[in-house]
């Protein structure tokens, strides 16, 4: 009946489990440095960098992910005229995936600065890109934190359709255990409880954040 | 770059794509209204039900937001037979998706819920409706009112998310698109397009809701 599922089939998961943070942190880094521009293009005070940014965004978030996978990858490999290994097509497409949401969230904190805050920028006659650098984006950056922290739980479940295309990180490993120990009833359960582990913290100080910010702002929520 | 693009070989197979497409159709309509009896059970529990019906409700919210959809769908399918419930691909797709959505949902109606002014809920009272009739006849209908845009991504999310269920092999879009480059050797070309018919069905479903909204919400009805 296979091995069974013991200490060292539970570290192999562990050591997966890196592959799972970096891939995030990566896609995270990449997507930020996307996501801020796309953020500019779309309030910009020019029409194409505004539809540019919009369809940007409209083809990302209205495709699924693992569509984008398979496109960067086979893409990547006529491209190149290569068979590429698979770590730089998921890292590409995932930078591009968080981009593109972490621009559309970064515009909503952008247009969340009070109006007023732009017009006195202009009476100081302060030049678009030092409105928004020096007067707009400090403000938009509190605002934004909440939303980015909750993406970021987003992005660590969604790297495990990576295990699709064969990135051996958490998901793949739980794939491969299963394979080897026939224990599907404990190991994917077992992966389920890691990204739990990973990702509940993270969603209780999203939590927490935004009441804080919502604080900040005087906004109240609820009853 | 000297590849040859062939996207002839595509139009070919185009009906069996648009085969897997309708699938993917199916299931995201049948979960979305599911899904969205589930969350509307699970909204009354988390807001009117006694504490240990609380207590469950949180909980099935918070496991299934912070784990990824791949790992629900692989438990659903791989591990639950072995505790002898047996499901069909399509089946399992079905309950993986429901399961999924309900626990968003159940977030996103709450929010309807919560938004209810309280004398409504009064007045209901002070008329001698009971608890569950209050819920019926006042609340519910003008709540999904409120959170209705937010419902739409949400069931928009799932119809994306859906194309990881081909790891299960549900016949769907992805699973056909699969199955066909591995035949072809086109992958980049079917991937390609199969990534255009998920934006059509995308832009496709955010009309159709839109339509609904029009249809339940907006006539005959004093909102």
């Amino acid at each position: 009946m296979g091995r069974g599922f013991g200490t060292s089939e539970f570290l192999y998961l562990l050591e997966a489990l890196p592959w799972t943070l970096l891939l995030s942190l990566g896609a995270l880094i990449g997507g930020s440095i996307v996501g801020f521009f796309v953020s500019i293009f779309r309030i910009a005070p020019s029409r194409p960098l505004r539809w540019l940014a919009t369809g940007y965004i409209e083809l990302f978030q209205g495709t699924p992910v693992l569509m984008q996978l398979f496109v960067t990858y086979y893409g990547l490999a006529v491209l190149f005229n290569i068979r590429v290994a698979a770590w730089p097509a998921v890292l590409l497409a995932f930078t591009l995936y968080s981009g593109a949401f972490l621009g559309e969230i970064w515009r909503g904190s952008i247009q969340a600065v009070p109006r007023s805050q732009w017009e006195a920028a202009e009476c100081l006659s302060l030049s678009f890109p030092k409105q928004l650098w020096l007067v707009i984006l400090p403000q938009a950056a509190r605002i934004s934190i909440p939303p980015t922290v909750g993406f970021a739980v987003q992005l660590i479940k969604n790297t495990s359709i990576a295990a699709i295309i064969g990135f051996v990180e958490l998901t793949r490993a739980g794939q491969l255990m299963t394979n080897t120990t026939f224990k599907p009833m404990i190991v994917y359960p077992v992966v389920a409880v890691l990204y739990f582990i990973l990702c509940w913290p993270l969603s209780l100080l999203a939590q927490t954040l935004e009441r804080r910010v919502d604080a900040g702002l005087g906004i109240k929520k609820g009853l | 770059m000297n590849y040859v693009f062939q996207f002839n070989v595509v139009w070919e197979h185009f009906p069996e794509l648009l085969r897997g497409a309708w699938l993917t159709i199916e299931l995201s309509a049948s979960a979305m209204v599911l899904g969205l009896c589930l969350a509307i059970v699970c909204a009354y529990g988390k807001t009117a039900g006694p504490r240990p019906i609380r207590w469950l409700v949180n909980a099935y919210i918070e496991l299934i937001r912070n784990t990824p959809f791949l790992v629900q769908i692989f438990i659903i399918y791989f591990s639950l037979p072995v505790i002898g419930l047996r499901l069909t691909a399509n089946n399992a797709a079905l309950l993986a998706m429901t399961v999924n959505l309900g626990a968003y949902a159940t977030e996103i109606v709450r929010a309807g819920i919560e938004a209810i002014p309280y004398g409504q809920i009064e007045a209901a009272r002070a008329l001698g409706l009971k608890r569950l009739q209050i819920f019926r006849f006042i609340i519910i209908f003008p709540a999904v009112k409120t959170v209705y845009p937010a419902l739409a991504s949400q069931f928009i999310l799932l119809m994306l998310a859906s194309s990881v269920v081909s790891t299960i092999s549900a016949v769907e879009l992805t699973a056909i698109t699969n199955s066909l480059q591995s035949t072809t050797f086109r992958a980049f070309e079917f991937y390609f397009v199969a990534t255009g018919l998920y934006l059509a069905m995308a832009l496709g479903f955010r009309g159709g809701l839109g339509s609904i909204y029009w249809a339940v919400f907006q006539r005959g009805r004093a909102a």
